[in-house]
């Protein structure tokens, strides 16, 4: 199995790359969008602003390849942090930018979202799972995850939202819809609960 | 809930590692990476990782080794040890350092704070203040607890906080390596003045030092080395009892 990591230039990829080897499975870094073709999964990382990441998307034409693998070739792509982010519609940090749009809808910062708590939340917090989901299967709600962030993602539909967590008030833990899954908080960086997590995404 | 975390302390001398008794007597304790891999099979909620003599170097931090451990680190991973410049702090966290820990520059240069909290965001900035106890007062130590500062702790602090810090690490000198627990009154000293996280370390023996140090000191994370080195206490353990205690905590997963 083809699993990429995609490098766009945003952030760390080491532990991710090596969660993936250590379930067994093999996965390669790839920075250049025509490396894509053939993948079975893909997995979209990122730390940073979201208009800086959709920038060297767009700049780096990985917009096509991206949505060529998750609609053409109905293939799974994981988002993580800032990379599920990117799934929507349209983010506010840095300016209002266009996302994605694989899931529609808008990525707002916390306090837009009635967070009054100190921002960014950062920190092991409780996850509790809202709907019928791929990636906490055998993962039981209220395991911690590990976040760090300042916005929050709000699906149009509400359907899409598979777990959520409370800091002040609830925040999307994470989505899925078909084939296209995101994750606020890090499982690279959320130990056991985390590793499981990516491994139900590398198992489909 | 934010949860408290157990956060064991690697400290990093030469090729392995070491602990020592208020920062003299290393005793050899291992080697980083299959310590690092230990802990991450236990389960634990962070690690921090400080180079004791990086700041006697002449040479640049070591980059190739920090990103070997944290590519076998699955939970966040802080590095400290001889930051001096914006430079490094982006490399270090490229090479996936979740966190860098600030001891020496904090007094030599403060500004360094202001600079990487603006540029890579508070939450990765750690200053770590080592203080010894001296006729009543709190004396700042900077290089590795070997040199006398002249800061006034209640206003470091304070001012390491509005230069933008995410956290304090609050070492003991004069309880580190005791196990015979933490210092309250100064770890309450600073939680009493600032609104930040903050890290208490130096002296923890036993599961109750730690609940001390979170209930009576007001500590968002309790940091030890030798509990973990020289007993058979574990991370683990800390959190059951905690648990049980009422504190706030990450426990292991569950299907």
């Amino acid at each position: 199995m083809k699993v990429l990591i995609i490098d766009y230039g945003m952030g760390n990829l080491g532990s991710v790359k090596t969660a993936v080897k250590v379930l067994g499975f093999k996965a390669d870094i790839v920075n250049a969008p025509q490396l894509i073709k053939g993948a079975d999964k893909i997995i979209l990382p990122g730390v940073g602003s979201f208009s800086d990441a959709m920038s060297e998307l767009k700049n780096n034409n990985w917009f096509d390849p991206l949505s060529e693998h998750v609609f053409n070739e109905q293939k799974p792509i994981l988002g993580i942090c800032l990379g599920m982010q990117l799934l929507a519609t349209t983010g506010q940090e840095g300016g209002q930018t266009e996302g994605l749009d694989f899931i529609p809808g808008q990525v707002s910062h916390l306090t837009k979202l009635g967070c009054e708590k100190p921002i960014p939340h950062v920190g092991w917090n409780d996850t509790h799972v809202k709907n019928k989901s791929i990636l906490f299967k055998g993962i039981g709600s209220g395991n911690d995850f590990f976040y760090v962030h300042s916005y929050g993602f709000l699906p149009s539909n509400p359907s899409a939202i598979s777990s959520i967590v409370n800091y002040d008030g609830e925040i999307v833990a994470s989505i899925e819809k078909d084939n296209v899954f995101g994750t606020q908080f890090h499982p690279e960086k959320s130990s056991k609960a985390g590793l499981k997590l990516l491994k139900n995404f590398l198992d489909l | 809930m934010l949860k408290v975390r157990v956060i064991p302390t690697m400290l990093w001398k030469d090729l392995g590692l070491v602990k020592g008794v208020s920062f003299q007597s290393w005793r050899r304790v291992g080697t980083v990476l299959p310590a690092i891999k230990v802990y991450n099979s236990r389960d634990v909620d962070e690690l921090f990782l400080l180079d004791i003599t990086a700041n006697q170097h002449t040479y640049d931090l070591d980059y190739d080794s920090i990103s070997d451990f944290s590519n076998y680190c699955f939970v966040p991973f802080s590095v400290g040890g001889g930051i001096k410049n914006l430079e490094q702090i982006k490399k270090l966290l490229r090479v996936g350092a979740d966190k860098v820990s600030l001891n020496t520059a904090i007094y030599e240069t403060p500004d360094l704070i202001d600079l990487a909290a603006k540029k890579f965001g508070s939450q990765c900035i750690v200053a770590s203040i080592d203080v010894k106890s001296v006729n009543n007062d709190y004396v700042c130590l900077s290089h590795s607890g070997s040199r006398n500062t002249d800061r006034n702790l209640v206003s470091l602090v304070k001012e390491l906080e509005d230069r933008g810090a995410g956290e304090i690490l609050i070492t003991s000198i004069d309880r580190d390596g005791t196990m015979e627990g933490y210092d309250i009154n100064l770890i309450n000293k600073i939680t009493s003045n600032i609104n930040i996280p903050v890290i208490a370390s130096g002296g923890a023996g036993n599961f109750f030092h730690m609940k001390e140090a979170i209930i009576e000191g007001g500590a968002s994370a309790v940091a030890a080395a030798s509990i973990f080195h020289f007993t058979e206490q574990t991370p683990e353990q800390a959190k059951i009892f905690l648990h049980q205690e009422g504190v706030p905590v990450r426990l292991t997963f569950k299907e």
